[in-house]
């Protein structure tokens, strides 16, 4: 699978086109690319950043052009081909072919998969009636963002990042919210529970609302619009606005029906190639192999695109290098800028370092004694130190993270 | 307003007009300047625009807030007297004729 694909390419065909398929067709410029590269993807805007629509974009810090990744001369001035609003529906792989909706094929030296994912959707009655929103791209952006004005009363399914993100954008315009989770905790899947536990806090603090292991078992609705939400304990929530934020799904469709290798994401390789040598992807849709996990996995963030997209133009260019970045994160809820370095899941240690009542700590996060990563909270210091040490496979002891005296950065000398 | 220069590796010195407010980060980006990535869109999270300021003009500048300067930590360049994460600096009429460097790296 790690054949090395000719630094000669004439053409790299780009399918997606967020901030991952964008990052490619930027890096391979700048690592001296010259043939064709065409970036097809079915959004009607030109690349932008997405982790904004949550927050800043809803809050008018920033807009339509503000959340761009490059100005729209961009595209031309760099011979970077960007077929926007369309969409690709089968790749032929004996005749190297990409063919579009429209009928039109586009042949390439080489297939890059950024296909991202799409939010998952939820399977109850009234899921589809108006009032019902998800938030992933620029246009649900817009929709909700223009509907705020006349919203007094939210229901967020799902206390995740995006339903957590948006909820505290909501309240914070005086918006009642209320946030259903069908796991004990906010952000379960993702951070400890002691630092769960602090962002519960904060939130409730705010006047948000949880309803933790429930569930929705219908939309309830008046005249095609949503009024509120029945929940699985039968307790009746009334809404003007319900966002559905449940985690995503991987496009890895096209791949499939390709006969390119899927487990759960498209399996790829630490130099991001599929198991056809002319094709290869990356970010939310790849499975990868990461130094900081045992075993491949799909990774959701802009780090992660980033960083193999990276990977990938360096490869493309005749420079293989295998993927080692660390993995990193962050969270902006209300006042409160979550950050974490490394992969922390599965964890069976988690040790505070400060005072959560001081509205900034960290928690280190270990597995049978191993150092996994740090989750931190306004305490930009420690979460950057805790890249530091990842990165140089420092052995820190849980004993050490939790003595507040001990200086961290002595285990970098 | 002001007028910022920005010099490319290259030598290259290009000369924006940045809006009052906007971020020195956002005025390089959407004038095409080369060298500044802003991977995390100017949320100080990845300290990918980096720049250094023309060591002179230094005091023109509002000081750095710790989360700035604990960023600065983990640049792909040398972190320098004078070096600043772009996206932390908003434009206003004080800096104008401000000069900024990019760095050799930024991931």
């Amino acid at each position: 699978m790690s054949e090395i694909a000719s630094p000669e390419l004439a053409s790299v065909i780009i399918l997606g086109t967020g901030q991952g398929g964008f990052q490619l067709a930027m890096s391979l410029r700048e690592e001296g690319f010259t043939g064709r590269i065409v970036m097809v993807g079915d959004e009607a805007f030109i690349p932008y950043q997405r982790p904004p629509l949550s927050k800043a974009f809803l809050s008018g810090g920033t807009d339509e052009e503000g959340v761009l990744l490059r100005p729209p001369s961009y595209f031309a001035d760099h011979n970077i081909e960007l077929r926007a609003s369309t969409r690709a529906v089968r790749i032929d792989r004996a005749t190297r072919k990409l063919i579009l909706s429209t009928g039109e094929e586009l042949a390439y030296d080489h297939l890059a998969l950024a296909t991202g994912a799409r939010n998952r959707r939820l399977a109850v009655e009234g899921a589809d009636l108006a009032g019902v929103v998800q938030l992933r791209d620029l246009a649900e952006a817009i929709t909700i963002r223009d509907a705020l004005p006349t919203i007094s009363r939210v229901v967020v399914i799902g206390a995740g990042f995006i339903g957590l993100e948006f909820a505290a954008t909501a309240r914070a315009k005086g918006i009642e919210v209320t946030v259903i989770e069908a796991a004990g905790r906010p952000m379960a899947r993702a951070i400890s529970r002691p630092m769960s536990e602090f962002f519960q806090a904060k939130h409730e603090a705010t006047g948000i609302n949880f309803r933790f292991q429930d569930g929705v078992r219908r939309i309830l609705g008046e005249e095609r619009r949503a009024s509120g939400v029945e929940t699985t304990s039968g307790e009746l929530i009334p809404a003007d606005l319900i966002l559905v934020g449940i985690g995503i799904l991987p496009n890895v469709e096209l791949a499939e029906d390709a006969g390119i290798l899927v487990e759960d994401g498209i399996v790829v390789d630490e130099f991001m190639a599929t198991s056809d040598a002319s094709i290869s992807a990356f970010g939310d849709c790849a499975r990868a192999p990461n130094r900081y996990a045992r075993a491949p996995l799909r990774i959701e963030s802009v780090q992660n695109a980033v960083d193999q997209a990276r990977c990938l133009a360096q490869r493309l260019t005749g420079k293989p290098t295998p993927y080692v970045a660390l993995p990193w994160f962050w969270s902006d809820q209300g006042g409160l800028k979550l950050q974490i370095a490394g992969l922390t899941n599965p964890h069976d240690e988690a040790i505070a370092r400060g005072d959560p009542v001081s509205g900034a700590f960290s928690v280190f996060c270990f597995n049978q004694g191993r150092f996994l990563g740090a989750e931190s909270v306004n305490r930009v210091h420690d979460y950057m130190l805790a890249r530091r040490l990842l990165a140089k496979g420092a052995e820190l002891a849980p004993s050490q993270a939790a003595d507040i005296g001990f200086d961290l950065k002595s285990l970098l000398n | 307003m002001a007028k910022i220069t920005y010099v490319e590796i290259s030598g290259v010195r290009k000369d924006v007009e940045v809006k009052t407010g906007t971020t020195l980060m956002h005025g390089a980006v959407l004038n095409g300047v080369k060298g500044i990535e802003a991977e995390c869109g100017g949320n100080c999270m990845c300290a990918t625009c980096h720049v250094y300021v023309e060591p002179s003009q230094l005091a023109l500048l509002p000081p750095k807030s710790d989360d700035e300067d604990a960023m600065l930590g983990s640049t792909a360049s040398p972190n320098k007297a004078n070096s600043r994460l772009s996206c932390q600096i908003k434009s206003s009429d004080a800096l104008n004729g401000l000069v900024v460097y990019m760095p050799p790296r930024q991931s």
